[in-house]
């Protein structure tokens, strides 16, 4: 409709720059304009504290261990934590997607558990192709999460109930397709076992880790750049700067450590691969803004013509088929799948990894690198405890502390949120 | 007369027990403000989700532009232009301004987020709506309930609407920011829409609407046009009085009206 023009562009709308001028009331939140402890300082008390207290902790953690034990940050060590946390943080990944809607997914131990059962046996029992074996385990993770996204979002029973019989049931089909012995052992050399056991070389590693960073500068300044042009608030070339090397040290980091043992290990490269992927999908497409949305308000939502339903469906199938890629991972670790394989404390930790790293329980807040740095944290706590020669009791209790604060922090900050208005 | 662009015949609408509107008529002509009346429970809100298909009709015909149309999921009615606004504003709290206004319309680039486009877009609608807001990308939950509203109003206009439905849209707001919403309201029309104003309030239907609709329990109460209708015959319509079965309660009804006018 012409007439309706004037709605999106205004006729007076042109250079004037009076139109454009900033609300006096506006507050400024720039790094530039604050400095860097000034903002920190705002964020906190405006109870937006993003990933800062988990990277805290995470460095608080690692000099604990490292002032009680000399190898803790060894390459050694450090390999084979960025190994060891795949599994449950891939778990973790599909679990936060199911926390973002506001929801919980019980289940994820004992999807992860069929699935690698489905793996072995497809793998060893029937000697398909071992990729194959792979696709059948996840595509079990997928079929799976469509029968509880279907049960939790067109019949209404909560996820919790829905999610609690998948986690009791799921685990007697992983005991009864593992028939009567109980274990099946996986070859050391094939598909599965590679994902697990291949490490890149150094150079390679330095590739990742230029791809990375410029997979973020490079969008980014011609993003400000545009937004400079088109008269939007945009961030300056030095506070990218700023970003840009903040996100530099700790990868670039991270590939000299590795490169100093074996390589930067497949798995864990696929690990931050999916991390990476699920960030993007959540802040840069429809599909993550209606997850959001979704999870701030169904109806609201539901409104404005997004399929509630096919959202909720696809985030529990997603959820359990990162689940099974995660129960593909203990397997290939593992060389073997048996009765109580991901039937301990995977599902426990992969729902307090998400909190831990900042996922809110309360929907519609968090983000996909709340699995990656809650996934360290118990990781190097596990790491550390098991180098102390501690046990189990010591790691669940310790465990338990983290969480706790996690959640602590989560819901002060909540309430400060409100006591700013900010949601 | 020209075609409506939106004509309902014969609507009726069942909640278990309760018959929430049986065979309700209705029609919103292009560059047209109706104003939708009834007391509590009279149905408005049951009409607005059929029309907006929230809540489909059990029966009855919904034209557009004269050929009928099927209206079962709220984005038929996107689709065909009828934009909604609702009393509780249906905003997502935990998004942002720019990510609210273009909740489930989404400009994309390349198969992303056209974060800029919709940025500035929401811009230059808020502008020409004159409205400041602290930043575009402050979560909506930091808003003044007269701000929700009017990004409430600014998000239906982005689909581009032929026929906008405000319920209540004035509810809620100061006498400056009421005012802004009426203006508003009048620009819609100059602009050629057609406007269905869910209104309690008299003195706003009375400044903006030509034409009145009355719903009384669940049915057509009586269409008046605002400028030849005094105040008190469209009380009459919403309080029942003109009702042919209650016309010896008429006079006891209209009097306490009249005094008040």
């Amino acid at each position: 409709m012409a007439q309706q023009a004037p709605i999106s562009s205004p006729a007076g709308q042109s250079p004037d720059a009076a139109v454009h001028e900033r609300d006096p009331r506006l507050v400024s939140d720039t790094l530039v304009s604050l400095g860097l402890f000034g903002l920190i300082a705002r964020r906190l008390r405006g109870g937006e504290l993003g990933p800062l207290p988990v990277i805290i902790g995470l460095v608080v953690i690692c000099a604990v261990f490292q002032t009680l034990h000399e190898r803790f940050l060894s390459p050694q060590n450090l390999s084979n934590l960025s190994v060891q946390i795949v599994a449950v943080g891939l778990m973790t990944t599909g679990v936060l997607m199911v926390l973002l809607l506001g929801e919980i997914d019980l289940s994820v131990g004992s999807v992860a558990g069929v699935s690698g059962a489905v793996l072995a046996v497809a793998a060893v029992n029937f000697a398909l192709p071992e990729w194959v074996a792979i696709l059948l385990g996840a595509l079990t993770g997928l079929v799976i999460g469509v029968i509880h996204g279907t049960i939790f979002a067109k019949v209404g029973v909560p996820a919790f109930v829905v999610t609690l019989a998948g986690l009791i049931g799921w685990q007697g089909a992983q005991i009864y397709i593992l028939g009567k012995d109980g274990t099946i052992n996986l070859p050391y050399d094939g598909a599965i076992g590679y994902l697990t056991q291949t490490y890149f070389e150094p150079a390679m590693g330095w590739g990742f880790a230029v791809v990375a960073v410029a997979a973020f500068a490079v969008p980014s300044y011609f993003g400000e750049r545009r937004r400079a042009a088109a008269g939007l608030p945009h961030k300056s070339v030095t506070e990218l700067l700023v970003r840009t090397a903040l996100l530099a040290v700790p990868v670039f980091g991270a590939v000299a450590v590795l490169n100093q043992f074996k390589g930067v290990p497949l798995a864990f490269l696929i690990f931050v691969g999916f991390v990476v992927a699920f960030d993007l999908m959540l802040r840069k497409t429809r599909y993550g803004r209606m997850v959001f949305a979704v999870g701030g308000s169904a109806e609201a939502a539901r409104r404005a013509g997004i399929n509630v339903d096919l959202v909720r469906i696809s985030v529990f199938a997603l959820a359990s088929t990162l689940a099974a890629l995660g129960g593909i991972m203990l397997a290939s670790r593992g060389f073997a799948v048996s009765q109580s394989t991901a039937g301990g404390d995977e599902l426990m930790m992969a729902i307090a990894a998400a909190v831990i790293g900042g996922t809110s329980l309360f929907g519609g807040r968090g983000n996909a690198y709340s699995a990656l740095l809650g996934g360290l944290v118990l990781g190097a706590i596990a790491s550390g405890l098991f180098l102390l020669q501690m046990d189990t009791s010591v790691r669940f209790m310790i465990t338990a502390v983290v969480l706790l604060i996690a959640v602590i922090l989560d819901a002060l900050a909540r309430r400060s949120r409100k006591t700013h208005a900010r949601g | 007369m020209t075609t409506p662009v939106l004509e309902l015949s014969g609507i009726s609408k069942r909640f278990g027990a309760v018959q929430a509107l049986s065979e309700v008529s209705l029609d919103v002509h292009q560059g047209e403000v109706v104003a939708l009346l009834g007391d509590n429970g009279a149905g408005k809100s049951t009409l607005v989700k059929v029309i907006a298909g929230v809540n489909p009709a059990d029966s009855g015909e919904i034209r557009w532009e004269g050929r009928t149309v099927q209206v079962q999921r709220p984005s038929d009615a996107q689709s065909l232009g009828i934009a909604t606004i609702y009393q509780d504003l249906a905003l997502c709290d935990n998004l942002d301004i720019v990510a609210n206004l273009f909740l489930g319309n989404e400009r994309i680039i390349a198969g992303v987020l056209d974060e800029l486009e919709m940025e500035r877009k929401a811009r230059d609608l808020l502008d020409s709506l004159s409205v400041t807001m602290p930043s575009l990308r402050v979560p909506v939950a930091s808003l003044s309930g007269g701000q929700r509203q009017i990004i409430a109003i600014a998000r239906s206009l982005l689909g581009e609407p032929q026929v906008v439905m405000l319920d209540e849209p004035t509810a809620a707001l100061g006498v400056e920011q009421t005012a802004q919403v009426l203006d508003l309201i009048e620009r819609l029309r100059d602009q050629g829409l057609g406007v269905l104003l869910i209104s309690h309030n008299m003195a706003d239907v009375r400044a903006v609407a030509d034409r009145a609709a009355v719903l009384r329990l669940g049915r057509n109460g009586g269409d008046f046009q605002v400028e030849d209708t005094s105040y008190e015959e469209i009380v009459a319509a919403i309080t029942g009085a003109s009702d042919n079965a209650a016309t010896r309660r008429a006079g006891r009804v209209t009097v306490p009206g009249t005094e008040g006018a």
